[in-house]
């Protein structure tokens, strides 16, 4: 008795959640379908879609997140790989750091972009578009390190990082042979993993882009809701989209990463 | 100076002393193991041979020239994990080939030699296999090959043995002692399991809390054993402390007395000889070829060895034999 009660309340629970979840997003989707007066149709995807603005701010925004990624790995990878492999005892201190945009908020850190690298400051970052543009990127690695640092991390535990890397030494590899041959093939799954994460959180990154007045997809975004009735719902389904892609991979990634392990 | 010279080498971590002055010396071509439990320094003076750990004091010299202060990268030496360490996202041949590749040698010359390698530790059609397609044997015969390949000047074997099987186990340890042999190579092989030690050794270096307790052949340390450690950690000896051998043998010794069980003789309950002493058997072991029997005399226990040749030979539990034990079989131990 008690087991089937507590069974129908984790349904209701179910089935609360994923409709305060789906209904919106259902009723956002039924209204994107609804630009043309007396039928649905896809016509605001279309207008959304073939506007140059969109393509241009998607387009850049994309771009950053490349950037961002290649950065972030650059610079995490080795880290989480020397913290493992020599410093362990680091550890707690470098999660702390990687978890600090998390507890600091976006507004906050770029105020202090803007207070550090103005047109008149020592080192005038902002004063031209391709130097805000690394400006920028440099934020979205900061606001990706959670993200980026804990997958890393979670990969590198699960090989037996010291024993490839004497083994690799034994054999004459030196420390970048070592990191690219050896340690980044076997975490591939989960750099991927936070590749993917990354770019999610950068495709729809407002504060920064907007406050460092960059042509990014979150301003435009926000643009767009501002000033237009269907479109900007039709926004909001196709960055919903580009984030399910991206998570779908992760789990695409993570799934073999783990079934090869299990192999080994 | 011997090929390898390790010289009064040190090692701490922390506060902790895990290795203490240790002096090691080993001729080119030379199998030496380094036996002893868990802990006792073996493995962190192979690291240090390996270049994986710095010494906190003392040297270490190949053929003369002093590799202390060199990376792993530059010492030629081979080293052969317990876990293997084989990378897993190389095929066997890739895994075996990466040191020839580091060295940026041809391509057909690093395929020649992978070859060679792979028919050495008969692993041939292997070659396109993963690590995670294999065995644990096979692993670690690539792991040996992947070692062997690049020719080093000292090959270190890391317990290499224990994940194994028995059977596995048995079989590999010929193969790498005829391939040993065959390449002359100098290796220095670290376990804790003393038959390994016994059946593989040219040399045993018996180690205990960061210290060499004893080294010699084979056939030195397991008869003649110089310290209460090396004999109880060598077998099965029997060691009677000062008073128990002046109660069964009538001998004022300082320190133990390490009787071997296959060296004491079981003559008939009726036996007048000379030198004898009279046992009550008290229980007894089944280990294939011979019987371990716990024999009760004077109030001390003692086991004793007997070939199992046939059923009829088997003493009972509770039957009156005599002993003898020869003077060359008796040896005090500090």
């Amino acid at each position: 008795m008690t087991r089937t009660t507590s069974r129908i309340g984790a349904w209701i629970a179910m089935i609360v959640g994923s409709l305060y979840f789906l209904l919106p997003l259902a009723a956002t989707f039924l209204f994107s379908l609804k630009m043309r007066r007396d039928a649905l149709s896809f016509d605001a995807y279309k207008v959304v879609l073939t506007d140059p603005q969109f393509q241009a701010t998607f387009g850049y925004s994309t771009l950053m997140a490349v950037l961002t990624i290649v950065s972030g790995i650059v610079l995490v990878a080795p880290t989480a790989f020397w913290i493992q492999l020599k410093l362990p005892r680091l550890r707690a201190v470098v999660e702390f750091i990687t978890l600090l945009p998390l507890v600091i908020p976006a507004i906050v850190i770029v105020f202090g972009y803007l207070k550090m690298y103005n047109s008149s400051a020592w080192l005038p970052l902002t004063a031209h578009e391709r130097s805000t543009d690394f400006l920028l990127v440099a934020s979205y690695v900061t606001l990706s390190l959670p993200y980026l640092y804990r997958s890393i991390d979670t990969g590198l535990r699960a090989v037996d990082v010291r024993g490839l890397t004497e083994a690799a030494q034994s054999l004459g590899a030196g420390w970048g042979g070592i990191l690219l041959k050896v340690i980044l093939p076997n975490v591939k799954s989960a750099i991927l993993s936070g590749a993917f994460l990354t770019f999610a959180v950068v495709i729809g990154e407002f504060t920064m882009a907007s406050l460092l007045s960059r042509p990014a997809f979150g301003p435009y975004l926000q643009l767009i809701g501002a000033n237009r009735a269907y479109e900007p719902a039709a926004l909001a389904i196709i960055a919903f989209l580009v984030t399910w892609a991206s998570m779908g991979l992760i789990q695409v990634f993570a799934r073999n990463g783990r079934a090869k392990r299990k192999a080994a | 100076m011997a090929f390898l010279d390790i010289k009064q080498i040190n090692k701490r971590f922390g506060t902790q002393q895990v290795v203490c002055d240790m002096d090691i010396a080993i001729e080119r071509g030379e199998f030496v193991t380094f036996l002893g439990p868990s802990g006792c320094g073996k493995t962190t003076v192979l690291r240090m041979i390996a270049g994986f750990e710095a010494p906190t004091a003392g040297a270490i010299c190949v053929g003369g020239q002093d590799i202390t202060a060199q990376s792993p990268q530059k010492r030629g030496i081979g080293i052969v994990f317990q876990n293997y360490a084989l990378f897993p996202n190389l095929t066997v041949e890739q895994n075996i080939g990466f040191g020839l590749k580091v060295r940026k040698l041809p391509r057909r010359e690093i395929a020649a030699k992978v070859a060679e390698v792979l028919r050495l530790v008969e692993l041939n059609g292997k070659e396109g296999h993963y690590p995670h397609e294999l065995s644990g044997g096979q692993r670690q015969r690539v792991a040996l090959a992947r070692a062997l390949v690049v020719e080093p000047k000292i090959l270190l074997l890391d317990e290499p043995l224990s994940a194994l099987d028995a059977r596995i186990r048995k079989n590999l340890r010929e193969q790498i002692r005829d391939i040993q042999r065959r390449l002359q190579l100098t290796t220095v092989f670290v376990t804790h399991d003393q038959e390994e030690a016994l059946t593989m050794s040219d040399r045993i270096y018996v180690m205990n809390q960061g210290k060499v307790e004893q080294h010699g052949t084979a056939e030195e340390i397991y008869t003649q054993p110089e310290t209460e450690f090396v004999a109880r950690f060598m077998g099965n000896y029997n060691l009677l402390k000062a008073e128990e051998a002046h109660q069964l043998l009538g001998l004022q010794i300082d320190g133990h007395m390490a009787i071997r069980p296959e060296s004491i003789h079981v003559l008939s309950a009726g036996s007048h000889e000379l030198g004898t002493f009279e046992g009550v058997i008290r229980r007894h072991q089944l280990l294939g070829g011979v019987i371990r029997y716990q024999v009760e005399s004077r109030g001390v226990a003692l086991w004793v060895d007997r070939l199992n040749r046939n059923v009829a030979d088997l003493l009972p539990v509770g039957a009156s034999v005599r002993l003898q034990i020869s003077d060359d079989d008796m040896r005090v131990v500090r």
